[in-house]
């Protein structure tokens, strides 16, 4: 079941995507919004866990839904060198295709994290995945390669030893990679047909693991927000010209959230920008010390925005103000960040602990808990009345069904 | 189909090759850098991965001395094959592929996919084949090959054979690459109260002349030319932070082989230093440099650059970076810069790096005594 909304905001985007597809970081529209209505709130394993899948290897990205398949990646071996890109049948988990291939760069990386960090992206015929290794690969929906990049070969002082993380973006036909850390610190638009550089802009060489967002006018143009150390760059990604920057530093781990024309930076706390119609310009309307978001990105939901810090406290303020208006303690900490769909907010923390919380009572209200007993730190994906969610060992879909 | 010579790095494709199997290989083998020939190699990827799995041996001989790129598109069209043969209920060819596996005058990357794929298609077959793993070029071959040995070890201390399980252990630890193996037997052997020698084992190098503090304010220490890198002759003197400064010897006891600037110099921020050793190869040959650092370094070998990496402390691990470098016969100058910046967290003390040689596998190559110096040169 889903709402009709969402249509209209994918009107302009990829024509294999439909509504009710999860197709990149925090959703189609990079903010963590579903569509989606009755999904589970109270939940129980008995009763929603409609599959549970093994994974051959490790991986904290968010898996994507296109229909009635999902897609996620994993990276495998002693050494953590296969790359896997597998293909699940959503109505029960089988797997339909897997795909591995060798690292090409470095697969060093913190022990929390993984070489499967970065999330995929889709624009609904073609599949773009890429790893903390720089490694990308472009895949048909059956699994064909249609093309590659290694990024380290090619730059090689672009990695982290701490595990890159930013995820893909697609803005039209542009793919865009956003490679930053402390030496060869760069983004690249990419011909998502071939894979080619369009444009390379240098970034600041500080390591960096947010994700960009993309910004539509109602004209249909688009903006790339790339956050980093130094504030917003907002470029045009048919050039990777920058057209504006705000530049009072931003956070480096989690990413901003855009609603309409109001983006709101994990900067000084939280910080709300207007963005200009003529997408030139920018105004600050207010920046909260109290809002911190800590690994979790922020999400607007209605005329809230909500943030959660590393100490797992979700607070929720005006959007309009930033005036904090409620907090609530969540069983954390969270590696990854939160959807909504329904008026309910998801979370699953490191712990594995799925944690729902009713967004319209009056300071909020945990409703729901449920024990996956693994490690979780992707971000959920939610489609077609079900959450899906990935630790280093099982893939989860969790909806009112019980198994098929 | 007849028999077709590719001329591609003398890679011959055998038996099984036709005329625009051999043009699509050859498209996915000139797939270079930034994406050059991409678009090409995706439509040669259709051609191959229409192929029956007779092709997959030849698919894997293409990969001998293949860029990444292109191996990792060749494996694309192994994938694709065999996983749809194997969906629908078809066989690989078993035997081809064992040949090609046991054929360690191909690639190490395609004879480990090969093993995979036997594994897939009969996993007794591929069980079979382990136990003759244990010296082999690939580092994924061998680890089956010492895990086996592990288990048997393990049920040899088990029921009080400790002679035979030092000895399985010792076996083990000889064909062992992975550190994590290596680890594991060590402290099976020292349990069983044998010494190892884990320095030697890696090959870490262990005997150094130092020299510094040299600046690294504003971490521009990383690029300036200091003094060193001019002439790293062991009588010269230099402008330190604090006057002049020499080469003094430094040897560490760290059984990894740690060189910790910290220890002459103290826990100093800011500041650049550099260690030199000279290593004996028997002959001129191929081999690694694999660098662990968690500061700013530059490495060279008889006065060349290697490569260098401007982080700083996100983190270190042994075999860090592994630099392909050409030895020469007799003595080889290896020169270290490491750069210790700014930050002030508990985290950020380490002023240090360690290095090995060591061949592609992983098998630690050890310097001649320098005595035999000039034998070694003639």
């Amino acid at each position: 079941m889903k709402r009709q909304l969402m249509i209209v905001a994918l009107a302009g985007s990829a024509a294999g995507v439909f509504a009710g597809d999860w197709t990149g970081f925090r959703g189609p529209l990079g903010n963590g919004l579903s569509d989606e209505v009755g999904l589970p709130v109270k939940l129980s394993a008995e009763k929603h866990v409609a599959w549970k899948t093994a994974l051959p290897g490790k991986g904290l990205s968010s898996p994507l839904v296109l229909g009635d398949r999902v897609f996620v990646t994993a990276s495998g071996g002693t050494r953590q060198d296969r790359l896997q890109i597998l293909c699940l049948n959503a109505a029960d988990g089988s797997v339909i295709w897997k795909r591995q291939f060798w690292v090409m760069g470095s697969t060093m990386c913190h022990k929390k994290t993984s070489v499967a960090a970065p999330t995929p992206v889709t624009d609904g015929k073609l599949l773009f995945a890429i790893f903390s290794s720089n490694d990308l690969f472009c895949l048909d929906l059956d699994g064909n390669l249609k093309w590659l990049r290694g990024l380290t070969v090619d730059y090689p002082n672009a990695r982290n030893s701490l595990g890159m993380a930013s995820s893909l973006v697609l803005a039209g036909d542009v793919l865009v990679a956003q490679v930053e850390n402390d030496s060869e610190s760069f983004v690249a638009g990419l011909n998502k047909t071939t894979g080619g550089n369009l444009w390379k802009i240098d970034r600041p060489k500080s390591a960096n693991w947010t994700t960009a967002t993309v910004r539509r006018d109602k004209a249909g143009k688009e903006q790339v927000l790339l956050q980093s150390g130094k504030g917003i760059h907002a470029i045009n990604p048919a050039s990777g010209k920058v057209e504006w920057h705000y530049a009072d530093g931003a956070a480096t781990i989690p990413s901003s959230a855009l609603a309409g024309d109001m983006l709101f930076v994990p900067s000084h706390g939280l910080t709300a920008l207007k963005l200009g119609a003529d997408g030139k310009s920018f105004e600050q309307k207010w920046r909260s010390g109290r809002l911190r978001p800590g690994t979790a990105s922020p999400l607007v939901h209605g005329r809230k925005v909500y943030s959660l810090n590393n100490a797992g406290v979700l607070a929720c303020a005006d959007v309009d103000s930033g005036n904090r208006l409620w907090q609530l303690r969540l069983d954390g900490p969270f590696g990854g960040s939160p959807v909504v769909a329904d008026n309910h907010m998801y979370i699953f923390s490191e712990e594995g602990l799925a944690q729902v919380v009713d967004l319209t009572a009056p300071e909020g209200n945990v409703v729901g808990k449920m024990d996956l007993g693994e490690m979780i730190q992707c971000s959920p994906a939610v489609s077609n009345g079900a959450l899906f969610v990935r630790s280093n060992g099982h893939i989860w879909k969790i909806s009112r069904k019980t198994r098929l | 189909m007849a028999s077709v010579a590719l001329g591609l790095g003398g890679v011959s494709l055998g038996q099984a090759a036709d005329g625009e199997f051999a043009r699509a290989v050859a498209t996915l083998r000139a797939v270079g850098g930034e994406g050059q020939g991409n678009e090409a190699a995706g439509q040669a990827l259709q051609r191959l991965a229409k192929g029956s799995p007779e092709s997959i041996p030849t698919l894997l001989e293409s990969m001998d001395g293949a860029n990444p790129f292109a191996s990792n598109y060749l494996r694309g069209a192994v994938e694709v094959i065999a996983g749809n043969t194997l969906a629908k209920g078809g066989s690989l060819p078993l035997v081809e592929l064992g040949e090609f596996l046991l054929n360690k005058s191909h690639d190490t990357k395609p004879r480990a996919m090969a093993f995979d794929l036997i594994r897939r298609a009969d996993a007794e077959a591929a069980e079979r084949l382990v136990p003759g793993l244990l010296s082999d070029p690939s580092v994924d071959l061998r680890r089956e090959a010492v895990t086996r040995l592990l288990g048997q070890a393990e049920g040899l201390a088990n029921t009080d054979n400790k002679p035979g399980a030092v000895l399985l252990y010792r076996q083990a630890l000889d064909a062992a690459r992975d550190l994590d193996q290596i680890q594991r037997i060590s402290a099976e052997l020292r349990e069983l109260g044998r010494k190892v020698d884990l320095t030697r084992h890696f090959g870490f190098l262990i005997d150094w002349e130092v020299v510094g503090p040299f600046h690294n304010k504003g971490r521009a220490g990383f690029a300036e030319v200091f003094g060193p890198e001019k002439d790293a002759g062991l009588g010269a003197e230099y402008a330190g932070l604090e006057g002049k400064v020499g080469w003094k010897k430094y040897s560490t006891d760290d059984e990894y082989g740690m060189v910790d600037f910290n220890e002459p110099y103290g826990a100093l921020k800011e500041v650049t230093g550099y260690a030199q050793t000279e290593f004996i190869s028997a002959s001129d040959r191929p081999a690694e440099l694999r660098l662990g650092c968690k500061n700013a370094w530059k490495i060279w070998l008889n006065g060349e650059l290697v490569f260098g990496r401007d982080e700083y402390h996100r983190g270190m691990r042994i075999d860090q970076y592994k630099l392909p470098v050409q030895l020469r016969k007799g003595a080889n100058t290896i020169l270290v810069k490491a750069c210790q910046n700014e930050q002030k967290e508990e985290w950020t003390v380490q002023w240090q790096f360690q290095l090995r040689v060591c061949d592609a596998t992983g098998t630690a190559i050890h310097s001649l005594p320098k005595k035999n110096a000039e034998v070694a040169a003639k």
